[in-house]
């Protein structure tokens, strides 16, 4: 499956130094600085959002301001200052686009550069792109073919004046604006994101794609995410990422909402390469993301992530394992360098009879940094035959960095069935040694040994995905090893 | 008066019965401002998510017993491994009984805390071991705060301690609600070797709450066999503090039979200072009511080559609750290390609640490292295929039990102790098994 081959990998390491760290030139409407309930009000009304809306984002934001940041999560940054931050940005080249010439030639140069080139991808595989810069979606594509299968794809914005009943019915349900700081902060100031619904006994013929981008200078990208997948439906949802290299600390702060109805299927796979920071720890994104899926009878909800970005990176995609025989997943490669901190995982909380929930977690850390697996798997008493199984592996290169793992195990059912493993290791010599007498060198032998160690996520990922995925996994370790 | 404003004051009667001018005097002023300052542990503390004192601080205990009657041993035998020889240090509310114990001073000491406390010939040990490795976290500072009595045992070099000792704290009920603070303090030094037995028995139904500090020095080559024995009733509660610090090539084991008790609280925490250090420690939980253990344990690997192994297996039944929270941290040069942990449940009733948290936090590269923690039922099939070779129900699943929990009594090494716990396996289980594991 891999077409990559060694020769592009070693001009890829020569360009290393953050290949998409460049900034579009395209002029913004941004607001002033700060974060106040005028603030929250203007960007509902820059929305043209309806009362309820501008409503649920007040209450928000009255709910956020009596909250603390959290602190538990084992990392350690320099807070952002929420009242320096810029909570809107726009693209200018206002109003929406009908087709793709209408789209600013430079963005679409920008498009270009990250290997998303929209009429390529019209024409290309089955990928729909739901393409955000800066917070507003500017060129959807494949609308039509979704349409007719009765799929509502668009931002959310889009959705709030379009679908208002379903989003009425559902924003919130799964991540409460009470959630936790981030969430609520979310909740009050989401800019854009995604919406997705598929209709009872859909299956939705192609991966749903979108990529959020930070562009502006100083501001927050606050995204909000919701799929809904009704009756019997399937969808696939991917989501990728990647900022521009800037030395000030960016703060994203996104909730992710999966609704799986009776029945349903979602799969959301994430693969994050924002900007970690230079070798030195300077800069870098901070990502303290909430995503939380609620699985009704019969559904099933897979997440699966490739986190190779940021400097800071908090989340944990979970599963509310609601109805009877739901099953979750969660699959991660979380790759740290240099002075990067991760500290993510999930929770699977079982409530439904028969349900079952899978984790595995892989943590690689090489440089400097900080890895966690943060996970909890809660049985409820209620939860019959609930079933269980974790596993989460750290793989060390170097002796500067660290591999933590904080699994919280609770069970309240006598027929619950747990297993958790974790181990940690390096690189064995041996392992090193066997390739370079069959004539590979260290440095693709490394590449080797992680991608046979993270194999089992990356299978889980779409096609197009596990190739770009595989390539990330080199880039960032690139060096890490002497 | 809360119990928290009624050790403070009471710290100040303290002052005027222990000799104030002593170092370790300047020790219990330091802990009771710790105390003072950070209260008792509330769920807040991520260590104690899990575990809540609030029941079991309710209680107006009395700080300082009345002088108990002395008690007769034919009606405390039991209570004691009455069929080996040994060595035994045995409090009765508190205070030493002379009378039930036996102590040596002959080639090594096998003594009392309050001696080694106030006596001038310990005065260099005292000052070189005494709350060296405890912790200043709030429980363990109160009772250092309130340290007088205790079991100090000082294994000198080249010794092997011909017999077990055994420490033994009973409880009378004298007071309406009781707090102990025992304060023990082992040494034992290079290439010597001491088994010894800890428990904590209440003889009545009032409400008993113990808070223990055991401080455990083992020096190079030096071999520490530590049991505990929980097996007390309803009305105790037990947060039992154990401090090990270890140097070169030690090997200490630490056995736990957590049976009884309202609340009982293991803080188990071993430092690996030196190279080539194994650390054992192992539990084994069977409870029921509304019992609650929580087995909390570290090993901090200091130094490279080192090795620690945790085994904890658990029974819960009922309405109780199991909490197993076991931390392994390896420091940056402790370079290859193996640790290994694992935690096993079973769970036997629908009300009864495991939680369990096996952490491992690692900043070196070339160790081996892993946890295991398992959360099941007895097996059906095996169920099934003893019960159709005649064997009753609770029979075969009392056997099935103790096949789940024998890999931690293997490694016990007084065979009378491994009988006594058998026993008390098979009756915690409700069943006769006539043969020994």
């Amino acid at each position: 499956m891999n077409k990559y081959t060694e020769d592009d990998l070693r001009e890829e390491l020569k360009t290393k130094e953050y290949e998409y760290g460049f900034y579009t030139d395209i002029e913004s409407e941004t607001f002033p600085v700060g974060l106040n309930e005028d603030i929250v009000r203007a960007i509902s009304k820059k929305k043209e959002e309806p009362e309820w809306m501008t409503e649920w984002r007040l209450d928000a934001f009255k709910i956020w301001k009596e909250m603390e940041e959290p602190e538990w999560a084992n990392v350690n940054y320099e807070k952002p200052d929420f009242q320096a931050i810029s909570y809107y940005s726009a693209p200018n080249s206002k109003p929406k686009y009908e087709s793709l010439d209408e789209v600013d030639p430079e963005l679409l140069a920008t498009f270009e550069k990250l290997g998303i080139s929209l009429d390529e991808q019209k024409k290309l595989a089955g990928v729909a792109m739901d393409v955000v810069v800066d917070s507003v979606s500017v060129a959807t594509t494949f609308k039509k073919t979704l349409a007719e299968k009765g799929i509502i794809f668009c931002s959310i914005s889009e959705a709030i004046q379009e679908h208002p009943e379903l989003v009425k019915k559902y924003i919130g349900t799964v991540v409460p604006k009470t959630d936790n700081f981030y969430a609520a902060l979310n909740s009050a100031v989401f800019s854009d994101g995604s919406f997705c619904y598929i209709p009872k006994g859909v299956k939705c013929p192609m991966e749903l794609s979108t990529y959020f981008r930070i562009n502006q200078a100083g501001t927050g990208q606050f995204e909000r995410t919701l799929v809904i997948a009704d009756e019997g439906s399937y969808v696939s949802y991917l989501e990728g990422c990647t900022a521009p290299s800037r030395d000030e600390n960016q703060l994203h702060a996104a909730v992710v909402e999966l609704i799986a109805l009776d029945d349903a299927e979602i799969k959301y796979s994430t693969v994050q390469n924002w900007y970690p920071g230079n070798a030195e720890g300077k800069g870098g994104v901070f990502n303290f993301v909430t995503k939380r899926g609620l699985c009704e009878t019969n559904s099933k909800i897979s997440w699966t992530q490739v986190e190779t970005g940021s400097a800071v990176t908090w989340k944990y995609p979970s599963c509310v394992l609601k109805g009877d025989n739901s099953v979750g997943e969660f699959y991660s490669i979380a790759v740290t360098n240099n002075f990067q901190q991760a500290d993510t995982g999930t929770k699977m909380i079982h409530l439904g009879k028969n349900t079952k929930s899978t984790i595995i977690s892989k943590g690689i850390s090489a440089g400097k940094s900080q890895n966690s697996y943060r996970g909890l798997v809660q049985i409820n008493s209620r939860a019959e035959n609930a079933r269980n199984f974790s596993q989460c592996d750290s793989l060390l290169m170097g002796n500067e960095c660290g591999a933590h793992t904080f699994p919280y195990i609770e069970a309240k059912n006598k027929s619950a069935q747990i297993e958790h493993e974790a181990t940690t290791s390096k690189i064995g010599e041996d392992q090193i040694f066997y390739c370079n007498q069959r004539g590979i060198d260290t440095e693709k032998a490394i590449a080797l040994i992680v991608n046979g160690f993270s194999k089992e996520v990356l299978n889980k990922l779409p096609m197009e995905f596990a190739v770009e995925a595989q390539k990330l996994l080199e880039i960032s370790l690139e060096g890490s090893v002497g | 008066m809360e119990l928290k404003e009624k050790l403070l004051s009471s710290f100040l009667a303290f002052e005027n019965q222990v000799n104030v001018d002593s170092y370790v005097h300047d020790v219990r002023s330091e802990a009771i401002k710790t105390f003072e300052d950070k209260g008792f542990p509330n769920k807040k503390d991520e260590a104690w998510k899990y575990t809540s004192l609030n029941k079991v601080l309710k209680e107006d205990y009395s700080v300082f017993a009345k002088d108990a009657e002395a008690l007769d041993y034919k009606d405390v035998k039991q209570y004691f491994i009455h069929d080996i020889d040994s060595y035994k240090i045995v409090f009765i509310d508190g205070k030493y009984s002379s009378h039930l114990s036996e102590t040596t001073h002959d080639g090594m000491d096998v003594c009392l805390m309050s001696a080694a406390l106030t006596k001038p010939k310990y005065h260099v040990v005292i000052k070189n071991y005494f709350n060296k490795v405890a912790k200043d976290e709030s429980l363990s500072a109160l009772n250092t705060a309130f340290s007088r009595e205790g079991a100090f045992i000082h294994i000198p070099k080249n010794k092997l301690a011909e017999k077990p000792i055994q420490i033994i704290h009973f409880s009378t009920g004298n007071e309406s609600a009781l707090m102990l603070q025992p304060r023990n303090l082992i040494i034992v030094d290079e290439n010597s070797h001491v088994q010894i037995i800890e428990r904590h028995q209440s003889l009545t139904d009032n409400a008993i709450l113990t808070n223990s500090v055991t401080e455990i020095f083992a020096n190079k080559r030096a071999i520490v066999d530590y049991y505990k024995v929980q097996n007390d009733k309803q009305t105790s509660s037990l947060i039992d503090n154990t401090y090990i610090n270890q140097k070169d090539q030690s090997h200490v084991s630490v056995h736990t039979f957590a049976f009884g008790g309202k609340l009982t609280r293991n803080n188990l925490n071993f430092y690996q200072n030196g190279e080539r250090i194994d650390s054992t420690m192992k539990g084994i939980t069977i409870i029921g009511d509304k019992q609650h253990v929580d087995h909390n344990t570290l090993v901090h690997h200091i130094e490279p080559n080192c090795e620690s192994h945790q085994d904890y297996k658990g029974i819960f039944g009922d309405s109780s609750t199991g909490v197993f929270n076991g931390k392994v941290v390896v420091e940056k040069e402790a370079q290859k290390t193996n640790a290994f942990q694992a935690n096993n449940n079973i769970l036997i009733s629908d009300k009864a609640t495991i939680n369990t948290k096996p952490q491992l936090e690692i900043f070196a590269d070339d160790v081996k490292c892993s946890h295991g923690c398992t959360i099941g039922q007895l097996d059906e099939s095996a169920m099934f295929y003893l019960r159709s070779r005649g064997i009753p129900e609770k029979e075969a699943k009392a056997l099935l039990m103790y096949a789940f929990a024998n890999n931690v009594l293997e490694s016990v090494k007084i065979p009378e102790l491994k009988k006594r716990i058998n026993k008390l396996i098979a009756n915690k289980l409700g069943v006769n098994i006539g043969f020994d594991l």
